[in-house]
């Protein structure tokens, strides 16, 4: 097991009309090979723009105040645009939530992955679609052929999604970034896909770094997760671990609140409050505000993340005197 | 979808739409304010022509034989024509036809075309083919060709070509109001009124004009400074103001063949279209990025 | 065989339109305020020629027999006779036709080579400088009437700069030196054929202003449309797909962008093809130009009406071909609209 990608401190800031939104602060993970890892929080953590960050796809409006993201020893933040274009694609790859406005309308799905893999690999254009057949089959998609010269428009919203992976495949990539790859799927499909991502991810060798507000998801396709509140990381860790012994009072509160069976008549589980809009604009602990368990020390200063075991790392002061 | 974090938690629920939103924003923006002041400014020059032109009787058309050619001079700063009558006061009087006209017809075109486009978009069925078939012949000429066709059946003047222009126009409003309506029809508060039996001609009245009219004025804006430049054109064909009023495409082309020497007698009216049609389009185009129309698409 | 049936329906469609346009165009000829014998033969009609045309129309006859009159002698290709020349109009019509369509030609293409590429910079590099230039340009080619721009130009080009010809086609000296032989009666076209280069260079010369003033405000509104368009599209999440690729910018602008914005910048240059058509009126009288458009604006003055009906009819005919030509090429480029 090697480290993929380390993400480190990661500061990220918008400029908006309403003044500077510091959205990420101080993300730190590490991504292994030959694994699916999560990033969950819920709508505003930051999940989406870290994916983002890594590939460097942010808008115009963005600037990353801080922070590394090293990818097989070099820190992709700060190689030149072409680098960071040779590596998008071809070392990671990345797809995201709506398939069917992510592809484009007026080439069809041959052209569009054929002209992928001739970005990146010096093949013929008859080797290229030769790529393309096998990795349209390898994601499970029946009759290659004939979705080769069909349009996005013409195919379902789980066939889209496939068509997608199968792109984000098609030059081997190290690690691929699935940005809430099944949200806007039915629930069937969506078990469709997951299933899909844990095989390819075995037959491909290929890490995943999985971005979802979905816990479920988590459990059933992760080895490793992080739980992103207010830009920051507050738990991280295996996935069992997390869990079964989540230490961070939000995890804990996100465990509670998934509805179990056999929970009728009991009231449910919520945490109280509302996500921070401007998390970054705060001096302490994000979640100091809705933590039952907060102290003063939480309000003015901002926990680091403590490592609490070999692969467990929480950010709250509780753990201070249990980390190593 | 952009991965831009929301920025606040209570979601704002003033309307932007309002009359002082759209003047706040058309204040504080240095072309559109000079645009609405110039407008202005026209308006009022066309409303007082009689006040304010210096040789009003020559403004109307009244030859003066003693200055026939004259360059800009103090006594006649814009020069004079050919028949020897004050540019300035041309000009001035000329902004009755050129300008307030073409209100009366993109208003016209607006009162007819309106409430047909909403009637075929909300009944649909065989009413709604039978206006869209007779809109799109209309829609199937050249606006201006149109235009030129019907003022020159119906006879030259100033009257008739408002009554081409209107008759070239009121088709455009129709397919915007159809447009509209049919967006708005599949919204909740239309079938909720027509759960509890309201009856069609008053939903109509009551629930989808009231929506249609920020298009529609966006559209007017923008469609005046076309009408002001069509009505210039049929002007200068001959088709609009007959000799010897005042109308500035009239003028453009009375002054056409002594552009070389005697530059301005063509040039000042031609100047003023042009001014007045920029205004609209400036005004136009800021009012549009207010009201996004795609949202009615 | 989904892109033969939408052709087929189109033309039908096409079909029915162009039959209404007549119906309207027969209706403006009867419409008149006198009595339409009168103005087809002319002020000076005699009460016995008033009879026979009278008849000739079938002006006593119930309207749908007038119209099947009407529509009989149309399909024969008689449009009337001019009262001003004396000929068939349709014969007018093709006389002066390649002089017009030679100074619509260059227009258009001017407006797809300098509209577009200016759009699609605008919207690459929003805010720049290119960006402002470009608004300028259109909003002033979008308000300025082409009567007076044309003026202008000949002012600034001809008398102030003497850079260019004030008007007409060909100089009236060189008519006589190195007459151009008629071979498909498009003056540069045949210069080009019959080798007659100074013919070439003069006549090329000679059609800059006109088709710039004819230009212009398709200009203005193509630039600005294809600025909107390529905007919108690269706000798009397949655009953001593209670069998460690695795809390089240009090729996504140029290529990628491009490929989805050009449809509704086909439509206003179709549009754009209706406002030509008209403004070659205007532009032919301020540059003697001796097409369509002059024989028009004198037909209006010389009040020929046979000649005005005709014209009507062949331009809104010819705006109805445009369109299904514009609609049918945005099919080919747009597969989403197979479907329909």
């Amino acid at each position: 097991m090697t480290t993929l990608l380390e993400v480190k401190d990661l500061f990220l800031e918008f400029k908006t009309s309403q003044g500077i939104l510091k959205a990420l602060n101080g993300i730190t993970f590490d991504v292994n090979s030959g694994e699916v890892f999560g990033l969950v929080g819920e709508t505003g953590c930051g999940k989406s723009v870290t994916g983002l960050s890594i590939l460097r796809l942010l808008p115009r409006s963005a600037s990353i105040r801080r922070g590394e993201v090293i990818f097989n020893g070099v820190d992709l933040l700060k190689i030149s645009q072409d680098e960071i274009e040779s590596v998008r694609g071809s070392k990671i790859a990345m797809i995201f939530q709506d398939p069917s406005s992510s592809l484009n309308p007026v080439f069809t799905i041959g052209s569009q992955i054929e002209r992928v893999v001739r970005q990146h690999i010096k093949v013929t254009r008859q080797e290229a679609a030769e790529q393309t057949k096998e990795v349209l089959s390898a994601v499970g998609l029946p009759d290659v052929k004939r979705i080769m010269d069909s349009y996005p428009h013409e195919l379902s919203g789980g066939m889209q999604q496939r068509v997608m992976i199968a792109m984000a495949l098609s030059c081997k990539p190290l690690l691929l970034i699935a940005d809430e790859p099944t949200t806007s799927l039915d629930v069937t499909i969506q078990a469709q896909i997951l299933k899909l991502l844990r095989n390819l991810q075995k037959n491909f060798n290929v890490s995943v770094i999985l971005i979802t507000h979905n816990l479920g998801v988590i459990a059933q396709t992760c080895d490793h997760l992080a739980v992103l509140y207010g830009g920051r990381v507050a738990e991280s860790g295996p996935t069992e671990t997390i869990f079964n012994q989540a230490l961070h009072p939000y995890t804990n509160g996100l465990m509670n609140a998934i509805p179990r069976p056999g929970g009728r008549g009991r009231k449910m589980a919520t945490i109280p409050g509302t996500v921070p809009s401007n998390p970054g604009a705060l001096t302490g602990c994000a979640f100091a505000k809705r933590c039952k368990f907060a102290f003063d020390r939480c309000v003015v200063e901002s926990p680091p993340l403590y490592r609490v075991d070999d692969n467990h790392h929480v950010a709250c002061f509780l753990v201070e005197n249990q980390s190593k | 979808m952009r991965a831009i974090p929301p920025l606040s938690v209570e979601p704002e629920l003033k309307s932007t739409r309002t009359f002082s939103h759209v003047m706040g924003v058309i204040i504080r923006d240095p072309l559109s304010l000079t645009s609405t002041i110039v407008i202005l400014l026209f308006i009022l020059i066309a409303i007082f022509a009689n006040q304010i032109a210096p040789y009003p009787e020559e403004g109307a058309g009244k030859t003066n034989v003693d200055n026939t050619m004259l360059a800009p001079s103090p006594g006649h700063i814009l020069g004079a024509d050919r028949l020897g009558r004050d540019m300035l006061s041309r000009v001035i009087m000329g902004a009755r036809p050129a300008l307030i006209v073409p209100f009366g017809v993109v208003l016209f075109a607006i009162l007819i075309g309106t409430p047909l486009g909403a009637i075929a978009g909300y009944k649909g069925g065989w009413v709604d083919n039978v206006i869209m078939r007779t809109t799109d012949l209309f829609l199937a000429f050249p606006s201006l060709l149109l235009a030129m066709a019907i003022a020159f059946a119906l006879g030259r003047g100033l009257q008739n070509a408002a009554i081409a222009l209107i008759v070239s126009w009121w088709p455009w409003y129709t397919r915007l109001a159809r447009g509209v309506t049919l967006s708005l029809k599949e919204r909740y508060f239309v079938e909720a009124a027509r759960s509890i039996g309201v009856r069609d001609s008053i939903i109509i009245i009551r629930h989808i004009l009231p929506n249609i009219i920020s298009p529609i004025l966006v559209q007017a804006t923008i469609d005046l400074g076309t009408v002001i430049l069509s009505m210039g054109g049929l002007a200068f064909l001959g088709l609009g103001t007959q000799p010897p009023g005042a109308d500035w495409g009239l003028m453009v082309s009375e002054g056409r063949s002594y552009i070389l020497n005697q530059w301005w007698i063509s040039s000042f009216a031609g100047l003023a279209i042009f001014i007045v049609v920029l205004a609209f389009n400036l005004l136009g185009d800021t009012l549009r990025d207010i009201f996004d129309p795609r949202q009615y698409k | 065989m989904h892109k033969l049936e939408f052709i087929l329906r189109r033309l039908v469609s096409s079909i029915f339109v162009l039959i209404g346009v007549s119906i309207i165009t027969f209706a403006l000829s009867r419409v008149v305020p006198s009595n339409p014998a009168v103005l087809y033969i002319g002020p000076r009609a005699r009460p016995e020629d008033i009879v026979r045309v009278t008849k000739l129309l079938g002006l006593d006859q119930p309207l749908p027999v007038q119209y099947f009159i009407y529509m009989r002698d149309l399909l024969h290709g008689d449009l009337g006779t001019s009262i001003a020349t004396k000929r068939p109009v349709l014969q007018e019509i093709f006389d002066r036709a390649p002089a017009s369509l030679e100074l619509l030609f260059t227009g258009m293409f001017l407006v797809v080579v300098i509209g577009v590429p200016l759009g699609v910079l605008s919207a690459r590099w929003q805010g720049k400088p290119v960006d402002l230039v470009t608004r300028t340009i259109s909003i002033i080619g979008v308000s300025i009437p082409a009567f007076f721009l044309g003026l202008v130009f000949q002012i600034i080009f001809f008398q102030n700069l003497h850079w260019l010809p004030l008007a007409t086609q060909y100089s009236t000296d060189l008519r006589f030196t190195n007459p151009i032989l008629p071979v498909t009666n498009f003056q540069i076209l045949d210069a080009m054929l019959t080798r007659n280069w100074v013919a070439l260079k003069d006549t090329a010369i000679h059609i800059i202003l006109p088709a710039i003033t004819l230009a212009a405000y398709p200009i203005g509104l193509v630039a600005r449309m294809t600025r909107a368009s390529m905007l919108e599209v690269l706000e798009q999440d397949y655009i953001r797909t593209a670069r998460a690729y690695g795809t390089k910018e240009f090729i996504v602008t140029y290529f990628y962008a491009l490929k989805n914005a050009i449809s509704p910048t086909l439509t206003v240059i179709g549009l754009t093809f209706a406002y030509a058509l008209t403004g070659t009126f205007f532009v032919e009288i301020i540059f003697i130009w001796p097409g369509l458009g002059m024989f028009t604006v004198s037909s209006l003055l010389n009040l020929d009406y046979p000649a005005i009906m005709g014209m009507t009819l062949f331009g809104a005919t010819a705006y109805v071909l445009i369109n299904s030509i514009v609609d049918l090429l945005q099919a080919w480029v747009d597969p989403r609209i197979n479907l329909v």
